[in-house]
């Protein structure tokens, strides 16, 4: 396959939240602001660009019966890692994010792309792979994110558009479901129209 | 009436999907029927409870002897992950009616959120063996309440002109918000 193709997949086309609808836990509860949104969609990416290298490399040698327990070991190590990383270097977004950085360990955009991308291919293109598809979940975040903070504060990366306080209620959890699901339709919208 | 509260706050007030956003996975993929809701609901109520008492073990007398708590992450995933093979293998033998009922939602067990999510929240509030034990199985029956909720709705709406851009994941999103409004009813009650 083409490697600018595989690379941008991740946007449009294969959008992992958009989509494909995976990993919907981490979208909704981590998208209460924009900068909160691309920091998860960050850590994840992080996890899924390291799983997905280790992964194509490691895919001649692992047994196939025990491929799914040795694909979430290597997963988990790197949920690890960046848990560690962000408790120390970025300690007020990690307060913010909580349970939901652990819980990348069973985002079902990392062990999916393991199974159906990383332990077929080549590590250029796992590479590449994660790197798309992880900064397209970021890019999603980031954009429900903006949605929701522009609708509930008024502001966008903290930066005030509108005057006044906003509908509270798109930051709460009802407001999660509601964007998400406005925005899923739009896209099944233009995706339909062209 | 401790208990009472860690039930009534873990089933209304802090929703696992509704307030909380785990399980949301199976939440939207297995809500098209109430009877498939109830299933799933007996599996995860099952595991759950497994679960949280195993990796609560685990935790006090290995990770935090040991001093490596930062394991916490790997080593709750794999004992979920050969926890939930394990009923699998042992609800074939022992009770094939029950694995017939639960079988096909077992597998799908180990990536919901919800099951991680309270074996790391009852770690984190602290709570000892029998608070977390009921914290779990509460949080299990909030789920089910959600589920239940929303596959019955979903049943009703199979039979409505719904715009064709909205069919399916949105709409099923956009009602589990106005839920989660009608939730956000609860709070302050504990």
């Amino acid at each position: 396959m083409n490697q600018l193709q595989n690379f941008t997949k991740g946007f449009f086309k294969e959008n992992p939240i958009l989509v494909l609808v995976l990993g919907t836990c981490p979208t909704l509860a981590t998208t209460s602001s924009a900068i909160n949104g691309i920091g998860m969609g960050l850590a994840t990416t992080f996890v899924l660009i390291g799983s997905n290298v280790v992964i194509s490399m490691l895919a001649k040698i692992i047994p196939d019966k025990v491929r799914i327990p040795a694909f979430i070991v290597v997963i988990a190590s790197f949920v690890t890692i960046i848990d560690l990383l962000m408790q120390a270097y970025v300690p007020s977004l990690y307060e913010k994010l909580g349970i939901f950085i652990p819980l990348i360990v069973v985002n079902c955009i990392v062990l999916g792309r393991a199974e159906a991308f990383a332990c077929k291919n080549t590590v250029l293109s796992s590479l590449i792979d994660g790197v798309g598809m992880g900064l397209g979940f970021a890019m999603a975040l980031g954009i429900l994110g903006s949605i929701r903070e522009l609708i509930g504060s008024g502001s966008i990366f903290g930066y005030k558009f509108i005057s006044g306080d906003g509908i509270l209620v798109f930051i709460l959890a009802p407001g999660a479901f509601i964007a998400l699901g406005y925005l899923i339709a739009l896209i099944n919208r233009i995706r339909k129209a062209n | 009436m401790e208990y009472i509260l860690i039930i009534i706050s873990a089933i209304f007030v802090n929703n696992v999907v509704l307030a909380q956003f785990l399980g949301v996975c199976p939440f939207l993929g297995v809500s098209n029927k109430i009877t498939t809701a109830l299933g799933m609901t007996g599996a995860v109520t099952f595991v759950i409870v497994l679960a949280t008492m195993v990796t609560y073990l685990i935790q006090i007398y290995v990770l935090n002897k040991l001093g490596i708590a930062f394991m916490q992450t790997i080593t709750f995933i794999l004992v979920i992950a050969a926890l939930v093979q394990m009923v699998e293998i042992i609800l074939k033998k022992v009770s094939p009616p029950l694995y017939q009922a639960l079988g096909i939602f077992l597998p799908l067990i180990t990536t919901n959120c919800a099951v991680l999510g309270v074996a790391i929240l009852v770690i984190q509030k602290n709570y000892n063996l029998m608070q977390g034990v009921v914290f779990g199985a509460a949080t299990a029956v909030g789920f089910g309440l959600a589920l239940v909720i929303l596959a019955g709705i979903r049943e009703q709406m199979e039979l409505v002109n719904i715009p064709k851009g909205m069919k399916g994941v949105p709409i099923s999103l956009i009602t589990a918000g106005i839920l989660a409004l009608a939730f956000m009813g609860f709070a302050g009650l504990v």
